[in-house]
């Protein structure tokens, strides 16, 4: 007679090693799980407000300047190094995993005005009010030898930007026009005007390379061809534009960051509609910069504040500020997107989480688990309105909320003052013109 | 104005071909190509030069030429040159050798076209040259970024970006690199690397040594196709006789063994004269083999009936008819074993015969004589089979088989009857099977068709038990051919078959009318069709069956017509809205006929009243209530039975304010529940979120959990992948035209830069 026997597989319930968990068989049939949706829904509230618990973004201030911080750069091959320039012409070098300054150089004399790190990391150059653009190496001079720069180049006019070329020994600095230069050479290669204001800031394309961007003080931003030598187009907004950004992923897209509190978010083909207006600042934006992703970027205001924008969104996603951060100059995200710096006026260096939740450090793989999870289902309630109150909550100082308030009210008026004056003309002499085409003065050819 | 704008879009568009005829080149080289001009050939420019004199012939030129000086001041024949002289070259020199021939009538063309041709146009000013080559700039620059459309694309639609985006380079050297630098040193390591070499064992990816590969090159596709095809048909072929075999052994019927054994036996003594007219010398190899059998068999005493058993049979012989038997059988056995075989030539065949004859029936005598009851029938069958044999064998034709077997008739008959037998087993089978079927039918189908299924079972089981006995009777005659036999299996099998469509109806339960109907067709078609059998009048079983059937057939028929009459009596109402009539008083009639109908069926219920009770209820529950807020035993006496005081409780009583007036005040018909569940529409989404189109689809996304509560493990995982993935301490560069599979210009930037300077 055949006995038969009931038999189970040891895989299905021996754990493979000590340190691993005991396998729970699981029955997935519906009906021992039921109200999926409200137990999720409880989950999400749950995450949100744990999300609001954990926020907790500032990470630490460098301080070391004796004047406004103007401008910051990242090395381009260590995560934890920056470069910073002050208004009273001192350029520090910082270390981020130690928060301290490693090096500090009295570069210029006045303010530097730009900074920027060549594509190897073995160099940066500044520029200054003094007229001079200098190079200087990164390591420290050895010992006895005297803090020098490698090269300087004496200009006529007064340098207000630079950049590097993210391939080519070449860089780009702007002033009374663009001029690109050969790192080898004491004279521009080339130079390149269009109009006659001076230029704020100039900058390279990271994937393209050949392209250049620049702001200029009469209201325009100019694209330019370095290997044609020319400009290509020109876009005037109805305020000046302090700076811009190109989107290190996507080659045409670049983000202009405009005194009339808003950012512009533009197609490089298509400049006379921007694709995204980004609104939420109550102050001119003074600078701007990219996560590497591109899915994202940080503005800094002079409001006090700092944003953080979804590309794809006009409002931002999170604002940062502490009470003793004051005009905020000028902005970087770190490299690995997890970071965000900040230079402002009181002479600081603040660095930020970009998430400001996030927990930092090695996490298990459950824990990675749990977050994916807790982010999913935040998502996926995002429109309910108890979860939204939650999620949507900050913290605003008082200056800024009543200037939110204010401005609401001013944009309210004028709207309404539109639709009179539309209600009250012949049909079609007052035309609807839409937020994005509403900013945009003039492309020129 | 007009005249040099028009100027100006001329150039532009001059520009502009010349830019796409460029296109292919990584830049446009206009500015440089003037310069080139210089090296050219000295009979290109002198044919420059002509032109330009050409040119320089129409008084109108407002701007002088520039004139070029060559070294020499020579002037030969062959040269056109006007310098040094001063004097200008007319047309009508030139023309004068043409004049003569023909054959330059193209260039006598060209030349009246260059005569007519006014003067070059003004050049554009600086401003709009700079504009059309800012234009063709930015058109170039828009082409090449328009390259990153798609990945753009791509990567804003991504289920998942994972950053940074270039694959790090594994430094790990491939293993066979590594062990070709190796050597062996140790006299171990050599043997072992000797061994390893000796049958090539390959190092690097496709796993298969030499000599596998020559074997896999060695057969062919199709070769390994029609193998693999024989040997599955093989596989099948033997799944399916152990399958058989299994079920064989598992009957238990011992006549069927019996019967069984003797077909065996019958095929082999076939193929012995099969084999014997084909292979003698096997044949008689296959003869050795039965004689040592019987050698055995005589040498053992296992079918002599000395055993314990047989020596308990014995005892039990006396009572038990079985007893006796089994031990006839095996003395039977031994005797057949015992038997000696002989392989007769065709002359010898008669006499040994007559031996055999002088041999079987002393035997015979014995074992009559040993049990000493004549009325066994097993050896009285067996007699007369002898007996027959003994008449019949003169007549056969001599053949060389084993004499055991030569009983031809007797085979003959068994081996039809095995086959009668075998089908018969069969049907049994079949019908045990049904009966399950209709067991297995019976909640489903109607109480009727299950009491004639059952009826129509047994029926069929009685004609196979008559069938059976009816089978012994023939089989103890002899009087039924076995083709008659055959026939009424055919016929039974035909019976069968027009049963089957009653049997598979059954599960289907009829719910509609439509579904009545068709059942009921069916039943008359079925009907129809019995009778057949019952002409053909061989099976008497069947008719009381039949007539079972027919009358409830009938009454079917007759449950029909009822409702089909009820349906008929409903009709003409339903008509008459449809299609108004003109005689009103009909219409009337019926009407009224409707409304009495109408008023049956509900006399139990009235819904309007139901409704106006409904909505006072709803109106008295949306009412304020008032507080009584009278405590008794306070200020007066308490106890059972005590009610506090009617002026206490007017005191107390807090009269709740009116409410506003409820919307459906004025609508009699209608109740509006204004009761809205503020707890729960804090918690609901109130306009549909922007990238869904419809609320189901909202709904549906919400519905669906993704918490690995109700998902799988791997379902949980995909569900819940992060859109964006970062390492926590890795440089994420911008992307590259690499990255994504374009490739860059390998010229850079500053080169191109450098080479043409403004």
């Amino acid at each position: 007679m055949k006995v038969k026997m009931l038999s189970r597989n040891p895989d299905n319930y021996v754990r493979e090693t000590k340190l691993d968990l005991q396998r729970v068989p699981r029955n997935y049939d519906p009906t021992l799980h039921p109200f999926e949706v409200p137990r999720e829904y409880v989950r999400a509230l749950n995450a949100t407000k744990l999300e609001r618990v954990f926020a907790k973004p500032f990470l630490a201030s460098l301080d070391g300047h004796r004047d406004g911080v103007n401008c910051l750069a990242k090395h381009p091959k260590s995560l934890a190094t920056v470069l910073s320039g002050a208004c009273d012409g001192e350029v520090r070098i910082w270390n981020l995993t130690k928060r301290k300054c490693i090096r500090t150089i009295q570069a210029h004399e006045g303010f530097v005005r730009g900074i920027c790190t060549r594509f190897c990391g073995t160099s940066f150059f500044t520029v200054g009010d003094d007229k001079t653009v200098k190079q200087w190496k990164m390591d420290g001079p050895g010992y006895g030898e005297e803090e020098e720069p490698l090269h300087t180049i004496l200009g006529k006019t007064v340098y207000t930007g630079i950049d590097h070329h993210w391939k080519d020994p070449a860089f780009a600095t702007c002033g009374q026009q663009v001029d690109i230069w050969d790192e080898q050479r004491t004279s521009p290669i080339c130079s390149m005007t269009w109009g006659f204001d001076s230029i704020n800031s100039v900058k390279f394309n990271p994937i393209e390379t050949f392209l250049l961007g620049s702001c200029a003080s009469d209201r325009n931003i100019v694209l330019y061809d370095m290997r044609q030598a020319t400009p290509l187009k020109k876009v005037i907004l109805d305020m000046r534009t302090n700076t811009i950004c190109w989107n290190p992923m996507e080659a045409f897209i670049f983000t202009a960051a405009n005194e009339d509190y808003n950012l512009y978010t533009f197609d490089m083909r298509a400049l006379d509609t921007p694709v995204m207006v980004h609104m939420d600042h109550v102050s001119a934006v003074l600078d701007v910069d990219y996560c590497p992703t591109g899915k994202e970027f940080v503005s800094a205001s002079f409001d006090k504040s700092i944003r953080i924008f979804p590309v794809d969104k006009s409002r931002s996603r999170e604002v940062y500020h502490t009470r003793r951060m004051q005009h905020v100059i000028c902005v970087c995200w770190t490299a690995d997107s997890r970071y965000i710096m900040c230079g402002s006026d009181e002479m600081n260096i603040r660095l930020w989480k970009a998430h400001a939740s996030e927990k930092l450090g090695v996490l298990a793989s459950r824990e990675r688990a749990a977050q994916d999870y807790n982010r999913k289902l935040k998502e996926k309630f995002q429109h309910y309105p108890q979860i939204r109150r939650i999620a949507c909550h900050r913290h605003l100082p008082k200056s800024i909320y009543s200037q939110i308030q204010e401005q609401r009210v001013m944009r309210e008026a004028r709207r309404r003052k539109e639709l009179n004056r539309r209600k009250h003309s012949k049909p079609g002499s007052v035309p609807v013109v839409s937020e994005r085409k509403k900013h945009v003065l003039a492309v020129v050819k | 104005m007009q005249a040099a704008e028009m100027n100006a879009i001329r150039a532009a568009e001059g520009l502009l071909a010349l830019s796409q005829q460029e296109e292919l080149v990584d830049l446009p080289n206009y500015p440089m190509s003037a310069s080139e001009d210089e090296g050219d050939s000295d009979g290109e420019r002198k044919h420059q030069k002509l032109l330009e004199s050409i040119g320089s012939l129409n008084g109108k030129n407002r701007w002088k030429l520039a004139e070029r000086s060559e070294a020499s001041l020579k002037v030969s024949e062959f040269n056109v040159s006007s310098e040094g002289s001063g004097e200008k070259l007319v047309l009508s020199d030139l023309l004068e050798p043409v004049k003569t021939s023909s054959s330059l009538a193209a260039v006598k063309k060209q030349l009246s076209r260059v005569k007519s041709k006014k003067a070059v146009e003004l050049p554009l000013d600086k401003e709009e040259v700079e504009r059309i080559h800012r234009e063709i700039a930015f058109n170039k620059t828009s082409q090449t970024l328009s390259k990153w459309d798609p990945i753009v694309l791509k990567n804003r639609q991504a289920e998942q970006l994972v950053f940074p985006l270039e694959k790090e380079q594994s430094d790990s050297v491939p293993i066979e690199h590594v062990f070709s630098s190796w050597k062996p040193r140790t006299p171990l390591e050599q043997e072992v690397f000797n061994l390893l070499h000796k049958n090539k064992q390959p190092v690097t990816d496709p796993l298969l040594t030499p000599m596998e590969k020559a074997s896999l090159k060695a057969m062919s596709l199709e070769e390994a196709k029609m193998r693999r095809a024989e040997l599955q048909r093989a596989r099948a072929l033997q799944s399916y006789y152990e399958a058989r075999a299994r079920r064989e052994k598992k009957i238990k019927s011992k006549k069927y063994h019996k019967i069984v054994k003797k077909g065996k036996a019958k095929k082999a003594l076939k193929e012995f004269e099969q084999l014997w007219k084909v292979n003698p010398v096997a044949a008689i190899k296959e003869l050795e083999k039965i004689e040592k059998a019987r050698m055995m068999e005589r040498m053992s005493l296992k079918h002599q009936n000395s055993g314990k058993w047989a020596k308990s049979k014995a005892i039990m012989a006396k009572y038990d008819l079985e007893a006796r038997q089994a031990m006839q059988e095996q003395l039977a056995k031994n005797k057949e074993l015992t038997q000696k075989l002989q392989v007769v030539s065709e002359s010898e065949e008669e006499e040994k015969g007559a031996e055999e004859e002088e041999l079987l029936v002393p035997d015979v005598v014995n074992e009559v004589q040993m049990f000493a009851d004549g009325s066994n029938p097993w050896m009285l069958r067996n007699c007369n089979s002898d007996a027959k044999g003994e008449i019949q064998k003169p007549e056969q034709p001599p053949e060389p088989v084993v004499q055991e077997f030569s009983e031809s008739e007797e085979d003959e008959r068994p081996g039809a009857e095995e086959e009668i037998l075998l089908q018969e087993f069969e049907e049994r089978r079949s019908l045990r099977k049904r009966s399950e079927l209709n067991q297995n039918a019976e909640p489903v189908g109607s109480q009727e068709t299950k009491d004639s299924g059952t009826q129509e079972v047994l029926s069929e089981l009685k004609a196979l038990t008559q069938k059976l006995k009816q089978k012994k009777h023939q089989s103890s005659k002899q009087k039924v051919s076995s083709g008659g036999t055959i026939l009424q299996v055919q016929r039974e099998e035909c019976a069968l078959e027009e049963e089957e469509p009653l049997l598979l109806q059954r599960p289907e339960r009829a719910q509609t009318l439509e579904d009545l109907e068709d059942i009921a067709h069916e039943k008359y078609s079925q009907n129809k069709e019995l009778p057949r059998p019952v002409l053909k009048g061989d099976r008497t079983e069947r008719n009381p069956n039949n007539q079972t059937d027919a009358p409830k057939g009938k009454k079917k028929k007759e449950q029909m017509i009822d409702l089909q009459n009820l349906l008929t009596t409903k009709s003409p109402s339903v008509k008459s809205l449809a299609v108004p009539t003109a005689i009103e008083e009909l219409e009337d009639e019926e009407e009224k006929h409707q409304k009495q109908i109408i008023k049956e069926a509900f006399a139990g219920d009235d819904v309007i009243k139901d409704f106006l009770k409904e909505k006072k209820e709803a109106v008295e529950a949306s009412k304020p209530k008032d507080v009584d807020l009278t405590l008794p035993g306070w200020g007066e006496w308490g106890g059972i039975g005590l009610k506090p005081s009617a002026k206490k409780r007017r005191r107390f009583l807090i009269k709740a304010p009116k409410g506003p007036p409820r919307k459906d005040k004025n609508l009699p018909n209608v109740i509006i529940n204004e009761k809205r569940n503020i707890h729960a529409a804090a918690h609901q989404v109130r306009v549909l979120p922007y990238p869904f189109t419809h609320h189901k689809q909202f709904e549906r996304t919400i519905q669906t959990p993704i918490g690995s509560t109700w998902n799988t493990q791997r379902a949980f995982q995909k569900l819940t992948t992060p859109r964006v993935v970062t390492k926590p301490g890795h440089i994420i560069k911008p992307i590259k035209a690499e990255d994504v599979g374009y490739s860059s210009s390998s010229r850079s930037d500053l080169s191109v830069t450098q080479s043409n300077p403004k």
